[in-house]
């Protein structure tokens, strides 16, 4: 009789989704305006000296094994949170047709954008 | 095929304009477009920096156009807006409970600020010393 009523689960994989939308958004959070601020405003407009953000510094940086890990999170993860935004914006402005072609198309715009910062810093290291 | 004809309710494109608190949420989500942006123009960057010092001079200098400061300006109040969104709902998400009490929601909230501050700051420093 039990026999029968075996249910098999069917595993879903919204939470790794989940787990990166969440980091992601953390990391958006904290740190996003600020490294607006200071790429995108204060340095091009010469409020600020450009200071650390030059290129001995960053290639510096960017080629230990730290700053290649901090680099990669630092531009990859947020990635993971506004991908995931968008696939679930696309569903509320009413778009229908595909969603699953939807969401691989977002999930993987973001992962193909991490293969590509992995395999430069790969390349630099 | 099925010839079951499901009634689906119609849904106007512009359904979010039409109260704020839509509006609002549709801005969050927008966000979203921009900080995508602001993460492809770094990692274009790390290309630039990967290619060498003449290279990565030359992007520098291409974050000075006045679309590139346009651009940038969108994203952080955006970038802001997600910000004020994430921290309003951290009590949602953390809920501590200490000694059978629940953490009062403006000391999460005002913690998280804090570490923003703190972490602006920071990032502030470690660029300009």
């Amino acid at each position: 009789m039990s026999e029968m009523n075996k249910k098999t689960y069917v595993r879903s994989h919204e939470p790794v989704f989940w787990g990166l939308f969440g980091a992601g958004g953390m990391l958006t959070a904290f740190l996003t305006p600020v490294m607006i601020l200071l790429t995108g405003l204060l340095i091009p407009l010469g409020i600020i000296d450009q200071g650390n953000f030059n290129y001995q510094t960053l290639h510096g940086f960017a080629t230990t094994w730290y700053g290649a890990g901090i680099t990669l999170v630092l531009i990859a993860l947020p990635l993971w949170h506004t991908l995931h935004r968008i696939f679930h914006a696309l569903h509320d402005l009413g778009i229908k047709r595909g969603r699953d072609w939807q969401q691989v198309l977002s999930y993987g715009f973001a992962f193909a954008v991490t293969v590509f910062v992995f395999t430069l810093l790969l390349q630099m290291y | 095929m099925s010839k079951r004809k499901p009634y689906t309710r119609e849904l106007p494109t512009d359904w979010w304009m039409k109260q704020l608190f839509y509006t609002k949420y549709m801005i969050r989500e927008g966000s979203s477009v921009f900080i995508t942006i602001y993460s492809l123009i770094l990692a274009w960057g790390l290309l630039r920096l990967s290619q060498g010092e003449v290279a990565f001079n030359a992007w520098m200098t291409s974050l000075q156009s006045p679309v590139a400061i346009i651009v940038h300006f969108i994203a952080l109040g955006l970038a802001l807006y997600h910000t004020v969104t994430w921290f309003s709902l951290a009590p949602k998400a953390v809920d501590l409970w200490i000694k059978g009490k629940r953490l009062d929601d403006k000391i999460i909230v005002t913690g998280h600020y804090a570490t923003f501050a703190v972490a602006t700051v920071f990032c502030l420093l470690v660029i300009m010393l």
